[in-house]
């Protein structure tokens, strides 16, 4: 269990990090949303040490995260960086061999992620010859090569197709089915809802949103609801309880404020004719964050 | 401490395997293979060609005597009688066959004198060398015209005896005062040198780690100071290694040549100089070293590109440069009150108090108080670098200035 209790980060008069307090459970993924300038990195980096906090208080299993521990955690930052004139293997011996590794041991699990990554070519390649993405694979190893307990992921699919994407997901489920607590920031809702049992919305270096996906859909309120009719359905725009209207070719998108308002709306459609669809669904964490963060950010 | 050595022998390996390193380690083999070898190479390039110098003897006296005493002193001027007119010896001048044309007559007191003629008039050494020739024997005639003994002249050519006696018996000798500076010389040549390569090259690792944001991994593995002080040793062993084969490969050549060679060497002090000054010589250059390299290391942290690293170790240069100025100076004047203060100011110490340790005989405690500063220095320098350095690594921005000094320390900066 990684624990942050009131957290706070200040570079002079600017509050990066404002009294942040976090539970991130074991052998879970959780996600961190958060605009730019939210506070994800340096919060990460709070978490790993790399920053004193101005205030409160960071531990994992009830002690502090320091350099003694360097072995049990992973890191991928924002910022990928690799040394560009080296070979994948000489980077990648060094970097394990700092987090506890023996060399023999760094090279063989190397070459297992290669394979798996379906680049064992590039084992005595310069990282400079290599495309960025497969760079971003390299990293990626680089973070997780030694198994580490928690593993601290900044961004980790930005800059990939969507193959590798997926590749990288498929590896990070495995991670965590293995017993590793994986935390990872995304600006792509679809990644974290996809991923995460938890998650934390950061604006302006505070959480307005935390807890466990389903919970934070459920108190959320709003829900989405699809209407396709063969009459007219724009009636629906002045419907009380309708929070937004969307038309679209064969009916309506709306977001309604509670499932009540569903349930009504159900029976006013009742004899109109024709429904073809009536689907309500949970609001998307896209929606979420929107209205929680603002439109501003897009 | 096993990261310490993890980050070491990466730093050692990747520098030693790099290009740049093999490269200039090559050719300053190359140049100390030419150096130990300069007299080979310049008797090859010399002995091609002898000046040939058409002489023209009007007293029918003169060239006997004047080729002679030439042949005894060089190799390379070579006095031929011309068997012509003065005009047919010009033209064979201007048309190369000669260098030049020198033309001997008697003055109205039978004293030698002589007219040169040449295309151009810039080789002055071999002007000089024919002019000191003929000088020499305008005196001779000179003085046995006016009735002097050969034996008197004899004794007034003979140079004065002139001995040196230093009363305090621990001072220097002549002797030794003369290695003493060839290996002083030697020394603050060296230690300028290698502060400057090696104190950019690790400005430039430090640089190139951070620019390549390499440097968060790094420091997410293992603290920041250790891997300020592996890379600054890892960079000194860099520097160990590149000087030993220099110095061995320098020796070894030295040892296989002719005594000749090995006497010219001697004169700078190698091999003859007592066993402290190589003792003071080692402990100044480590020290000299890790100063100008913590500074260098704390420097580099703070710039995100590598172009801006060179700019920001500039001031470092500035100050090896003006202490290797003052000790060049100081190398005459040892004793000067100005080269006395300088050697305790910790930036100039390795260089300067070397060169009073060196050439002079320094109380024991000056020497003492001078080290102790110069570490001193070090260790706050060390302190203040570790923690410019924890911040600065994080630190990415265009501008490299002493603001950013300021909030790198902030940045560093532990509340608990």
């Amino acid at each position: 269990m990684l624990q942050l209790t009131d957290v706070t980060k200040q570079f002079g008069a600017h509050t990066a990090v404002n009294q942040l307090s976090l539970e991130i459970p074991e052998r879970e993924m959780f996600g961190f949303l958060g605009g730019n300038g939210a506070g994800k990195t340096t919060t990460f980096r709070m978490i790993l040490g790399l920053l004193d906090k101005t205030s409160g208080d960071i531990s994992w299993h009830g002690e502090p995260v320091d350099y003694g521990k360097s072995h049990l955690i992973g890191y991928l930052p924002e910022e990928r960086g690799l040394y560009p004139k080296l070979t994948v293997k000489d980077q990648l011996t060094y970097l394990a061999r700092l987090r506890g590794m023996a060399k023999s041991e760094a090279v063989k699990e190397l070459q297992a992620w290669l394979d798996r990554f379906q680049v064992p070519e590039y084992l005595n390649k310069k990282v400079e010859e290599l495309s960025k993405g497969n760079q971003q694979k390299i990293q990626f190893i680089s973070a997780v090569i030694h198994k580490p307990k928690l593993l601290i992921l900044d961004e980790p699919f930005s800059g990939l197709d969507p193959v590798n994407v997926e590749m990288l997901k498929e590896a990070v489920v495995n991670l965590k089915e293995s017993g590793t607590s994986i935390v990872f920031s995304s600006h792509r809702m679809e990644h974290v809802e996809e991923l995460c049992e938890h998650l934390c919305i950061l604006h302006k270096g505070k959480a307005v949103v935390q807890g466990s996906l389903r919970e934070i859909k459920r108190s959320f309120g709003k829900k989405n609801l699809s209407v396709y009719a063969d009459f007219p359905v724009d009636f629906l725009r002045d419907f009380p309880g309708v929070t937004k209207y969307k038309a679209v070719m064969e009916g309506c998108q709306l977001q309604i404020e509670n499932e009540l308002v569903s349930q009504e709306i159900f029976t006013v459609l009742q004899g109109k004719g024709f429904v073809r669809k009536f689907d309500l669904e949970e609001p998307s964490l896209n929606d979420i964050f929107i209205a929680k963060v603002g439109a501003s950010y897009e | 401490m096993n990261k310490f050595w993890i980050i070491l022998g990466h730093t050692y390996t990747t520098r030693i395997k790099s290009k740049t390193f093999i490269i200039t380690t090559l050719i300053t083999l190359i140049l100390i293979f030419a150096l130990t070898n300069i007299k080979t190479i310049i008797d090859v390039f010399s002995d091609e060609e002898a000046d040939q110098i058409a002489v023209i003897d009007e007293t029918n006296e003169l060239y006997k005597p004047l080729a002679e005493n030439m042949k005894q002193t060089s190799e390379e001027i070579e006095l031929t009688l011309y068997d012509g007119t003065e005009e047919e010896a010009k033209q064979a001048v201007e048309e190369e066959d000669y260098t030049a044309l020198i033309v001997l007559t008697m003055t109205e007191n039978k004293l030698p004198e002589a007219t040169y003629y040449a295309n151009r008039i810039s080789q002055s050494s071999l002007q000089m060398a024919l002019e000191q020739q003929l000088q020499q024997l305008k005196v001779m005639y000179a003085t046995e015209q006016a009735g002097v003994d050969p034996a008197a002249l004899a004794m007034i050519n003979e140079p004065v005896t002139f001995d040196i006696v230093a009363l305090d018996k621990s001072a220097k000798t002549e002797e030794e005062l003369n290695q003493a500076r060839g290996i002083v010389y030697i020394m603050l040549f060296l230690l300028y040198i290698t502060v400057i390569m090696y104190g950019n090259m690790i400005a430039t690792d430090v640089a190139t780690e951070k620019s390549s944001r390499v440097m968060e991994i790094l420091i997410s593995s293992a603290p920041p100071v250790t891997h300020m002080f592996a890379k600054i040793f890892g960079v000194a062993l860099v520097g160990l290694t590149q000087i030993a084969l220099f110095l061995g490969a320098g020796y070894a050549l030295i040892s296989a040549k002719d005594a000749a060679t090995r006497e010219l060497f001697a004169q700078f002090g190698i091999g003859s100089a007592s066993m402290s000054i190589y003792m003071y010589a080692i402990v100044f250059f480590i020290l000299g070293y890790l100063l100008y390299a913590t500074l260098a290391a704390m420097l580099g942290s703070l710039v995100s590109r590598i172009e801006d690293a060179q700019q920001l170790t500039m001031p470092i240069i500035f100050l090896i440069m003006i202490a290797f100025i003052i000790a060049m100076s100081g190398l005459a004047t040892p004793e000067a009150g100005f080269i006395k203060i300088t050697s305790f100011i910790p930036f100039f110490t390795p260089m300067i108090m070397f060169l009073r340790v060196g050439m002079l005989d320094v109380p024991i405690w000056e020497v003492a108080l001078s080290i102790g500063l110069l570490m001193g220095t070090i260790i706050i320098l060390a302190l203040l670098g570790a923690k410019v350095y924890r911040g600065g690594v994080l630190m990415y921005g265009r501008s490299s200035s002493l603001k950013d000094f300021k909030k790198a320390l902030a940045l560093s900066k532990k509340k608990k």
